[in-house]
């Protein structure tokens, strides 16, 4: 090399925001799905999804059998890893730091930390800005998204209501959150003091978010998506990919539906790639409405 | 060509990303998923994202012996870490029948530098024009080039080859569509200027 050539220093850094962020980034237009065993990972990878989540229970189940629900076996996780190429992701109870600690050391992806668990703590969520794996978490709205991004979370998708099969949470989740997005982008910077305030998050953050009008990280959606056309109109309402959770093995024929919410994620704005792949899918996941849910038994009301 | 009109391939990944950086770039930016889209452009950038979910969806929408054959033609290319996969002609664990565009005489180990916790950031230089930040995300490496590949970058650890070029085609493991610096970009629009 020739002494004109500019120093470039070798120390590469893991774990920075941007690193964290941008996995995410790559995930963009894509279909993370929920799964159980190595079969259904495998099955997930061939009908094309970005990712997957790995857990015991789908959410449907983890509803009809109750009880405590907690991270994976590592067995099975290790089990996932080996039997895949594409990323694995797996959940961790709400403020379960520990759970958290134990997925980073397996190697996993990215940590879900995730309300369809039993939280661990009611009051605090994980310090995820003390992992070098990023994190994903849920949010009903604007305030409770940035509250996570503070924590450190690298990637957001909105709630839902998980293993219900019924999409109506995951769009108002989605709209409020993008609302809520657009009426704070409109805000004159004097009013973004209060805004802060209402939003229960820093201001530095919503005045960020004021000026961009976006998030600072991708935006999923997730809980209740079982059909492609629920994965098309959730992207077409502003999600910037899909997770699926009960709705592709709690249907009839798992292979060909994660394959068609795939195809319909990617051309969500086109009718008859829609329709197409609607075509012969047999049984959807049998469903229940949220509405028949009683409050304190709905998975969104976790998370502060 | 004074603008050129340069496509993102947009079946999953940082589209939005690249369509950016091709803009700060100097180029007209457009997003393609069909082989109509694919005729109106110069030149093409296969995004970041999962290589297996792209090839699954190339060959569903009809799109893989589309660019194979624009490729062929001459059309320049710029892909980044999975978009690098997808213009290799020989893939190391991918998955089982995993196939690719084709078109620079490399191969390419897929999630060569690990996992998640793996990815890192890291300064190097590229195509000799100085120090970048490259952000590498469960990235590929290159095992291997054949002889008309110019090797543009090599990174640590293990002085790897992370950004090649062979005539029209452009590859990196490492993602500058997430710096904010449009220095590969830029390169790349140079390029598609000379063809």
């Amino acid at each position: 090399m020739s002494s004109s050539t500019p120093e470039v220093t070798e120390t590469a850094i893991t774990g920075t925001a941007r690193v964290k962020r941008g996995m995410a980034e790559m995930l963009k237009g894509g279909v993370i799905m929920d799964v159980v065993n190595a079969e259904q990972a495998k099955i997930a990878e061939d009908a094309g999804a970005v990712a997957v989540m790995a857990l015991e229970r789908v959410p449907a189940d983890i509803r009809a059998q109750g009880g405590v629900s907690r991270m994976s076996d590592p067995d099975m996780i290790d089990g996932i890893i080996e039997a895949v190429s594409i990323p694995v992701m797996a959940k961790a109870r709400i403020g379960h730091f520990v759970e958290a600690q134990v997925l980073q050391s397996l190697g996993v992806d990215y940590i879900d930390e995730s309300e369809v668990l039993t939280p661990a703590d009611y009051a605090n969520h994980i310090d995820k800005w003390q992992f070098t794996v990023p994190f994903v978490c849920g949010a009903t709205n604007l305030g409770e998204a940035l509250r996570r991004i503070t924590e450190g979370a690298a990637m957001i998708r909105s709630k839902g209501e998980a293993g219900t099969g019924d999409v109506s949470n995951a769009v108002t989740h989605m709209r409020t959150i993008r609302g809520e997005l657009r009426r704070l982008s409109s805000l004159p910077e004097d009013e973004l003091y209060v805004a802060a305030k209402e939003l229960q998050a820093p201001y530095e953050l919503v005045a960020e978010v004021a000026r961009t009008g976006k998030l600072p990280v991708v935006l999923f959606t997730a809980g209740g998506i079982a059909t492609p056309a629920d994965a098309a109109m959730m992207m077409q309402l502003g999600a910037e990919g899909v997770f699926v959770g009960s709705g592709i093995f709690k249907s009839g024929n798992p292979a060909q539906r994660a394959a068609a919410i795939v195809k319909a994620t990617t051309f969500h704005d086109d009718p008859d790639v829609v329709a197409k792949v609607s075509r012969g899918l047999g049984e959807a996941m049998v469903g229940i409405n949220v509405d028949d849910i009683p409050v304190p038994h709905r998975l969104a009301e976790r998370g502060w | 060509m004074p603008v050129p009109t340069i496509g993102v391939l947009a079946l999953q990944g940082d589209v939005r990303e690249h369509v950016r950086a091709l803009e700060e770039a100097g180029a007209k930016a457009v997003t393609v998923r069909r082989p109509g889209e694919l005729e109106t452009v110069d030149a093409l950038v296969v995004p970041g994202g999962e290589s297996t979910t792209m090839w699954k969806l190339a060959v569903t929408f009809d799109m893989l012996e589309p660019v194979r054959a624009r490729i062929a033609g001459g059309m320049p290319v710029y892909g980044s870490c999975a978009g690098m996969i997808m213009l290799a002609d020989r893939i190391e664990d991918g998955a089982a029948g995993q196939q690719t565009f084709g078109g620079i005489d490399m191969t390419v180990r897929r999630n060569a530098f690990g996992r998640q916790v793996d990815s890192f950031e890291a300064d190097l230089d590229f195509a000799g024009r100085g120090p970048l930040r490259a952000v590498f995300i469960r990235a590929p490496w290159v095992e291997s080039v054949g002889s008309p590949v110019e090797v543009l970058a090599r990174a640590e650890p293990g002085d790897r080859i992370v950004a090649v070029r062979q005539g029209p085609l452009l590859a990196t493991s490492f993602h500058p569509e997430l710096t904010g610096d449009a220095g590969v970009h830029s390169y790349f629009v140079e390029m598609v200027r000379e063809f």
